[in-house]
C-alpha cells in the first residue's frame, strides 16, 4: 500500500490535484475548495455559527470577504457580481438571522435564474431540531427559492458537496444553491480532496438542441411574413449575444428584448424595437401583436411580458429556445420547442441558416418593416422637454449621454427602473443589472457594490428612488470601506411612484402610503458617510451636475434628484389587458 | 383526469419535502403519495396520484423532473399499467352482520388478519375503485376505522421505471 500512495503523490506532484489528501478541518476545506473554484471573493457576515470558518478565512490570504452591512445586500453584492461577469457570486452568512436575511437575496437571484452558491451557518449537528440559539431550519426555509441546497452533516462530505453546489448553480438553467454548515462540521477534520470533475446520477442538463427541430424552426423562420424574435435573459446567461447578434443581422427581422434581456442585442441597431411588455414600446408590443412567426429565445412569457394571454399574439406561430423545457408552453402553447443551451441552438440555427438556400421574403419584409416604422413613428416615449421640473426620463437620457451609454446600470424597483430600461440604450450584454422576477427594492446599491468589485475600472451606476435606496442605504457604510466609487442617481419624486401610479390609475387616486414622508437629507446623510452629497433641484443643472459627478473617479457620489412629483411611466398595458391594448402618453 | 406518476429519487433526507413543497407552492393536488426505498437503498420510489389537465399534467412532470433529487420518472397512464392499493379496515362484526361482513370479505377477496368477538379487521388489496366498492358495501355506521396505503402502481411487460 505505501507504494501506491507514493505513485499517487508523483501524479500530484506531475499536476493532478485530483488525489491530494491533507488532512484540514471544515472550516479550511471551505476556504481550499472555493479557491480550488477559482473563487475570488466572498460576500458575507460573520455571527456564531460560523465564527470557525471566519478564522479560517482570517489565517489566509487567497480569497477575498467582503463585509457588508446587512446579509440581504451580500447576497445581492454576490449576484451583481454574477450578473456582470457570467461568474457565481459567493456568500457566507451565519445561522438563523444571518440565513433569513439572506431569503431576499436568494430569491431574487432565483426568479433571475443568477448562479449564487449561499453558505449558511448552522447550529452544531447535535443541537439541530434542539430549538437552539439563532437556528433556524435553513434548508427549510430556503427550499422553495433555490435551485438546490444541502444540509452537510458529515465533514467527509464537505468538499464533494461544494463541488456539487458550484456543478449545479453554473450549468443548466443556472440558479442559486444553498450549503448549509452545522459549526461541529466546521471543526471536525477529514482528508481535502476537492474533485475536478462531478457527474450526478439525477441531473444531467441538456447540452444540445434536437437537430430537426432547429432545421423546422429555421424553415419557419425564413417563411414568415411578419416575424418577430423575441429575447429574455437566457440569451445572456448563455453567454449567446454574438449568436443572437449575428443570426438577428443576416434575417433582417426585427426584434425586441424583455427587461431581463436589454443588452443582448444592440439598442442602438436599427432592428432592435426596444423593450416590450407592460411598459415597453408601441412597436415593441404591436410587432408581438401583428407577428405571424414568434421566435422566443431565453425569454419565458412572463405575465409582464404576455399582458392577457388569451390574447398574446392571436396570428403567431410561436418557436421557443429555452434551455429548461418546463418553461416551455407553461403560459403560452408553443409550436416549434427547442430545449437546449441558447449559444449552442443558436449556433446551429447559424448554421443551417447560412447553408439554406431559401432567404427572407423580400417583399412581405419591406411592408412589415414599413408598418413597424409606422408604429416607431408614434415616439411612444416622448415627454415633456420644457417643463420647469425635472423629469426622470431626462435625468436619464443625459446619463446615457455623459456615460457615453458605457456605464455598468444597477437599478433598484419601480418607475425609475422602467425609465432606466427605456431610455439607457445598452448595446452589450451584462451591462444592466436589475431584479426582473422578484422586483426587489434594494436590489440596486449592493448589486452595484457587487459589479464595481468585478470591474474596478468601469464606471458603475445605480438608478434609485428614494423609496428603494433607503431599503439598503447601510451599504453606504460598505462602500466606503472598500472605496466603491459608485455613482447612485436618486429620483428623488417624494413618493413610491410606480405605486402611486396604480393608485392614480386603478384606485381613483387614493394614495395609501404611497407618499414617503420624513425623507433624510440625502446630501447630508452621503456626506456623513464620508462621500460626496449633491441635490440637483432644476432642469438645467441636471448635465452640468451628472458631469461634474463622473468625473470624480474614486469617489461616490449620490446625487439627489428632485424631480417630478406625478410623472408617470408610458406606454402601459393595464393589468389583463391585450399587448396591443396600451396606455400612450 | 387522475394520473399515477411514478418517481425514483435520490434517498436523502429532505427529498419528499421538495415534492411535497413543489406541488403546495404551485397549487397541483396530491390525492395520494406512497414512499419506500427500493432493492437499491440508494434510491426511493415514490408513487403520487394527482389530477389536471394535460398541460397542468406536463408541468407537474418537468417541475418534478427539474428537482435535482429526482432520478427518473414514469407517467403509468402513457402505457398499460397495473395499479394496487392496500386497506385495513376494522368493521363491527357482531349478531347476524358478523356473516355477512365475512361473505362480503370473501367477496372482494379480502382476508380477515384480526377477529375478536365484535370485531373484524380486513386486509383488502386492488385498485382505489374496488376499495371504494368495499367500503361502500358495508354499513356506513359499522366501520370503526380505514386505513389505505395510497396507490402505487407498476408498468406492464417491458415497460419498467429503473436505472
Amino acid at each position: 500500500m505505501p507504494d501506491i500512495r507514493a505513485f499517487f503523490w508523483f501524479f500530484d506532484f506531475a499536476g493532478t490535484r485530483e488525489t491530494k489528501q491533507v488532512e484540514l478541518t471544515g472550516a479550511e476545506i471551505f476556504v481550499r475548495s472555493l479557491v480550488e473554484q477559482g473563487i475570488e471573493r466572498v460576500f458575507g457576515y460573520p455571527g456564531g455559527a460560523v465564527l470557525p470558518i471566519y478564522d479560517a478565512l482570517f489565517q489566509q490570504d487567497e480569497l477575498q470577504h467582503v463585509l457588508v452591512r446587512h446579509e440581504q445586500a451580500a447576497t445581492h453584492a454576490a449576484d451583481g457580481y454574477a450578473r456582470s461577469t457570467g461568474r457565481p457570486g459567493v456568500v457566507l452568512v451565519t445561522s438563523g438571522p444571518g440565513a433569513t436575511n439572506a431569503v431576499t437575496g436568494i430569491a431574487t437571484a432565483y426568479m433571475d435564474s443568477i448562479p449564487l452558491v449561499v453558505f449558511t451557518g448552522q447550529v452544531p449537528t447535535a443541537l439541530i431540531g434542539n430549538d437552539a440559539f439563532q437556528e433556524v431550519d435553513s434548508v427549510g426555509i430556503t427550499r422553495p427559492c433555490v435551485k438546490h441546497n444541502f444540509l452537510v452533516k458529515d465533514v467527509n462530505d464537505l468538499a464533494v458537496t461544494i463541488r456539487k453546489a458550484f456543478y449545479v448553480a453554473m450549468t443548466g438553467r443556472p440558479g442559486p444553491v444553498v450549503v448549509d454548515i452545522p459549526k461541529d462540521v466546521a471543526t471536525a477534520r477529514a482528508e481535502f480532496h476537492y474533485p475536478r470533475r462531478i457527474s450526478m446520477r439525477s441531473y444531467n442538463p441538456v447540452t444540445k438542441g434536437h437537430p430537426r427541430q432547429i432545421k423546422k424552426a429555421v424553415e419557419l423562420m425564413l417563411s414568415a411574413k411578419r416575424p418577430m424574435l423575441y429575447t429574455g435573459g437566457g440569451v445572456i446567461l448563455a453567454n449567446a449575444s454574438s449568436q443572437l447578434t449575428e443570426m438577428t443581422k443576416l434575417l433582417g427581422y426585427p426584434i425586441t428584448n424583455t427587461l431581463m434581456g436589454l443588452g443582448a442585442f444592440p439598442a442602438t441597431h436599427r432592428q432592435n424595437l426596444g423593450m416590450l411588455g407592460m411598459h415597453g414600446t408601441y412597436e415593441a408590443n404591436m410587432g408581438m401583436h401583428n407577428c405571424d412567426v414568434l421566435v422566443a429565445i431565453g425569454a419565458r412569457f412572463d405575465d409582464r411580458v404576455t399582458g392577457n394571454v388569451d390574447k398574446f399574439c392571436p396570428t403567431a406561430t410561436v418557436i421557443h429556445v429555452d434551455i429548461d423545457p418546463a418553461s416551455i408552453s407553461k403560459n403560452v402553447k408553443v409550436d416549434v420547442p427547442i430545449v437546449g443551451p441558447v449559444d449552442q441552438v443558436l449556433k446551429e440555427m447559424l448554421k443551417v441558416l447560412k447553408e439554406s438556400k431559401k432567404k427572407p421574403d423580400a417583399d412581405a419584409q419591406k411592408a412589415w418593416w414599413k408598418q413597424i416604422e409606422e408604429w416607431r413613428d408614434m415616439d411612444c416615449l416622448k415627454y415633456d422637454h420644457d417643463s420647469d421640473l425635472i423629469k426622470p426620463q431626462f435625468v436619464l437620457e443625459k446619463l446615457y449621454e455623459v456615460t457615453k451609454g458605457k456605464a455598468f446600470v444597477t437599478s433598484d424597483v419601480g418607475q425609475h427602473q422602467m425609465w432606466a430600461a427605456q431610455f439607457y440604450k445598452f448595446d452589450k450584454p451584462n451591462r444592466w443589472i436589475n431584479s426582473g422576477g422578484l422586483g426587489t427594492m434594494g436590489f440596486g446599491l449592493p448589486a452595484a457594490m457587487g459589479v464595481q468589485f468585478a470591474h474596478p475600472k468601469e464606471t458603475v451606476a445605480c438608478i434609485t428612488g428614494e423609496g428603494s435606496i433607503q431599503m439598503c442605504i447601510q451599504e453606504l457604510s460598505t462602500c466606503r470601506q472598500y472605496g466603491l466609487p459608485l455613482k447612485i442617481i436618486n429620483l428623488n419624486n417624494g413618493y413610491l411612484g410606480m405605486v402611486r401610479q396604480w393608485q392614480q390609475f386603478f384606485y381613483d387616486g387614493r394614495y395609501a402610503m404611497s407618499y414617503m414622508e420624513s425623507l433624510p437629507d440625502f446630501v447630508r446623510l452621503a456626506e456623513s458617510y464620508g462621500h460626496v452629497g449633491m441635490q440637483i433641484t432644476k432642469p438645467g443643472d441636471v448635465e452640468p451636475a451628472l458631469k461634474e459627478a463622473f468625473k470624480m473617479k474614486d469617489r461616490l457620489v449620490f446625487m439627489d434628484f428632485l424631480t417630478d412629483k406625478s410623472e408617470n411611466v408610458y406606454p402601459m398595458i393595464p393589468a389583463g389587458a391585450g399587448q396591443n391594448e396600451m396606455i400612450l402618453v | 383526469m387522475r394520473h399515477i406518476i411514478s418517481i425514483l429519487m435520490e434517498n436523502e433526507a429532505g427529498a419528499l419535502s421538495r415534492v411535497a413543497g413543489l406541488f403546495s407552492a404551485r397549487g397541483y393536488n396530491i390525492e395520494s403519495l406512497t414512499v419506500a426505498a427500493t432493492e437499491d437503498e440508494s434510491l426511493s420510489r415514490m408513487t403520487l396520484v394527482t389530477r389536471g389537465t394535460d398541460e397542468v399534467i406536463e408541468q407537474i412532470t418537468k417541475q418534478l423532473n427539474k428537482l435535482i433529487d429526482v432520478v427518473k420518472l414514469m407517467d403509468m397512464h402513457e402505457g398499460p399499467h397495473i395499479e394496487r392499493e392496500m386497506m385495513l379496515i376494522k368493521v363491527r362484526a357482531a349478531g347476524p352482520a358478523r356473516e355477512e361482513v365475512k361473505r362480503l370479505a370473501d367477496i372482494f377477496r379480502g382476508r380477515i388478519i384480526d377477529v375478536s368477538d365484535t370485531i373484524y379487521t380486513i386486509e383488502v388489496t386492488g385498485t382505489s375503485e374496488k376499495l371504494d366498492a368495499f367500503v361502500g358495501a358495508i354499513t356506513r355506521t359499522d366501520i370503526i376505522e380505514v386505513v389505505r396505503s395510497g396507490v402505487t402502481g407498476i408498468a406492464r411487460g417491458e415497460r419498467a421505471l429503473h436505472l
